[in-house]
């Protein structure tokens, strides 16, 4: 019986491997020469499960909401597809979802989502030239050396000197204290540029504290220092998770400086029985927030709102804004939707370096690339009042 | 003065480890099985409390119990469902089902409540922290509150444990599994017993430690629970007194090496304690080789 049932997985396995090398075949038939195929494949890797599934999904649904405007107002023309593969914010996962896409047909990759994994998934774009934009990967190292991988986002420390600029010119008298997570890449490299950026004007930081976790952390021991130093600002570039605990904690102590934080605070007004007046006065620097009241930050938020019964945060309107890019980069360079990933890379590498811009929902102003990769583009200033985001 | 805060945030940090650390440590004395599914149960009580205040509108109170009584019967059913098959197959096979364990809870919380964290709701909202010294000491509600739940928490469990029927049981199994049998001890209902109480403390320690740090995630179990495995190591696993000794110097190295050290090595200096202590007493500082373990 042993040996039977040994032939029939044999047969079963290989019968498997036959079809899914046809499939294969067929797949990449359709996407170099089928002119039936007018869809452009859109595809990223993110993590849609473990402690950051809320970004992974964040891009998963933004990049959805834009692809699904864009098919319905061109029904006739090129048609995009998007398809996002979890890779559990790790750089090995993410390889392989990666490579699942390639497999499954993708011409452009807008991921990675978190910066480790982006790290190792654009080294592969590299070597097989598929031009990437990155919604969210912050780190220098995601296009470092490599001249077809471009950000949407700022990069970490970039927010930190933008930062800095705007506290020396708005509250001359401040004094500075900072909270940081030194175990996070995005808060550590935010606090590193601020506090170059901030040095460099002549200024001073009188109290700097870290922390390690982002959930649950007892903050009174920072923020003692904090008052006990006599901050009467107190920077925070953390995700808005630690930053609402900084601040009910402080409330709790009766301290009660300004706080400032950047595009991670983002999201605090829509955490579920948050006291919103705790975060009365937080300052954010962000390039997006939902609350904003123009008219296509508004018609976005209530499309998301509509598709998924919440409120889009900054890694969705990151999203978004990188499909109709990348969508608008595409129509510009006139080739066709069955082009080959790589001539589709070089094309787009050379509008992308050749003044292409583009005016999305996550800057004020229209954002520019530069060959390194980076973006160009401005945050605008909110304070929380009432309740709300007031654009300063 | 912040001395004082210190101490006193230091303790009710620690209690919330010792808490949590005697889930860790009753289940490793009686079935020499280390439940890493238990940070786990810790959220799932939590996030039962949430929906009971915030979606049915009940009493925190009421809340609390209702956590307990789902934590209760998800530490049973786990217990059947997982670990019971897997008895006398050797620690590895445990283990690693404990592991799976934690990742389904995980996931399951993430399924159906979602990846955005949520804002707990405080136990003790409303009550107002008490002033001392001029008004330079400012206390808690949850602080003090954390720290009386501890103590209560430690003497009702001692007590149970030495004086009851059920907790003689648990004690003799956990001393001699096949000895113990023969003497008439149901041994199944010894172990049912203790995850029960050790997931229903699960629920308690939840609600306690998302009322000082009210963030609310499917992981918000997983740092606390391996504080907590190190609380209990740090004490002696296995040992009762251990745990909460454990938990309470734990507690107070980390708020201390925080305030007056560096917030950035605090993590690193509590698990060097931990390693220091394993060199000097490998059993850690209330374990004995033959311990009352329970």
């Amino acid at each position: 019986m042993k040996k039977t049932w040994a032939k029939v997985v044999v047969v079963a396995i290989s019968c498997m491997m036959v079809f899914s090398f046809a499939a294969c075949g067929s797949k990449s038939g359709g996407s170099g020469g089928d002119a039936g195929d007018n869809t452009l494949k859109l595809g990223s890797t993110g993590p849609l499960t473990g402690p950051a599934a809320i970004y992974g999904n964040a891009v998963k649904n933004g990049g959805q909401i834009a692809v699904d405007e864009i098919n319905a107002a061109n029904p006739d023309g090129v048609q995009v597809s998007w398809q996002v593969e979890d890779d559990e914010g790790d750089g090995e996962k993410a390889v392989n979802a990666y490579n699942k896409l390639v497999d499954d047909g993708m011409q452009v990759l807008l991921g990675s989502v978190t910066s480790g994994a982006c790290v190792a998934v654009a080294e592969k774009t590299f070597e097989d030239r598929v031009f990437t934009l990155t919604p969210s990967a912050s780190q220098t190292a995601v296009t470092e050396g490599k001249d077809n991988v471009f950000q949407l986002c700022f990069r970490d420390p970039d927010q930190g000197t933008i930062s800095a600029d705007y506290i020396v010119e708005n509250f001359p008298d401040a004094k500075v204290g900072v909270i940081y997570n030194n175990a996070s890449d995005y808060s550590a490299g935010i606090f590193d540029g601020f506090k170059k950026e901030f040095e460099a004007k002549g200024k001073e930081i009188v109290a700097v504290e870290a922390f390690a976790d982002d959930a649950n952390t007892d903050f009174q021991a920072q923020l003692n220092s904090m008052k006990n130093a006599g901050a009467d600002l107190v920077f925070v570039p953390n995700y808005y998770t630690p930053v609402s605990n900084i601040l009910v904690q402080a409330d709790k102590m009766g301290y009660k400086p300004t706080f400032f934080g950047c595009d991670g605070v983002d999201g605090i007004l829509t955490l579920e029985n948050f006291d919103k007046n705790l975060a009365e006065g937080v300052y954010l620097l962000t390039p997006f927030t939902a609350s904003a009241e123009d008219e296509k930050t508004q018609k976005f938020v209530e499309a998301y709102k509509e598709a998924y019964g919440e409120e889009p945060n900054q890694f969705a309107a990151d999203a978004y804004d990188c499909v109709y890019a990348a969508y608008d980069a595409f129509a510009k360079t006139g080739l066709k939707a069955d082009a080959s990933a790589a001539d589709i890379c070089e094309a787009m590498v050379s509008q992308f370096t050749g003044g292409f811009s583009y005016e999305g929902l996550t800057a004020s102003g229209s954002m520019k690339w530069k060959e390194t990769g980076e973006v160009d583009k401005m945050p605008a200033v909110y304070v929380i009042e009432g309740g709300k985001y007031v654009e300063k | 003065m912040n001395f004082l805060t210190n101490i006193i945030s230091g303790l009710s940090l620690g209690s919330v480890y010792a808490i949590i650390a005697l889930g860790y440590t009753m289940v490793y004395g009686i079935s020499k099985m280390l439940n890493f599914a238990h940070g786990d149960v810790i959220m799932i009580g939590a996030y039962m409390s949430f929906v009971m205040t915030q979606y049915i509108g009940a009493n925190g109170w009421i809340a609390l119990l209702v956590a307990m009584a789902v934590c209760t019967l998800l530490g049973i059913t786990i217990e059947r469902l997982a670990y019971r098959p897997l008895r006398g197959t050797g620690s590895l096979a445990v283990l690693i089902t404990a592991i799976g364990v934690s990742y389904f809870l995980q996931n399951m919380a993430l399924l159906i409540w979602g990846a955005n964290p949520k804002m707990f709701t405080s136990l003790f909202k409303g009550m107002s922290p008490v002033h001392a010294a001029g008004g330079k000491l400012t206390i808690t509600p949850e602080s003090i509150l954390t720290i009386a739940a501890n103590i209560v928490i430690m003497i009702a469990l001692t007590l149970f444990v030495s004086k009851t029927k059920a907790g003689k049981a648990m004690r003799a199994v956990s001393e001699d599994n096949g000895a113990a049998q023969l003497m008439g001890i149901n041994v199944n209902q010894s172990i049912s017993l203790t995850f029960a109480i050790g997931s229903g403390l699960a629920a308690v320690a939840g609600v306690l430690m998302c009322s000082a740090y009210p963030i609310l995630m499917p992981t918000t179990g997983a740092m606390p629970g391996i504080k907590a495995f190190t609380a209990a190591v740090f004490g002696g696993i296995g040992s009762i007194p251990g745990a909460m000794i454990g938990g309470l110097i734990l507690g107070l190295i980390e708020i201390f090496s925080r305030a007056y050290i560096s917030t950035e090595l605090s993590d690193a200096i509590v698990f060097a304690c931990l390693i220091i202590v394993l060199l000097v007493k490998p059993t850690g500082l209330l374990g004995k080789k033959i311990s009352e373990k329970v």
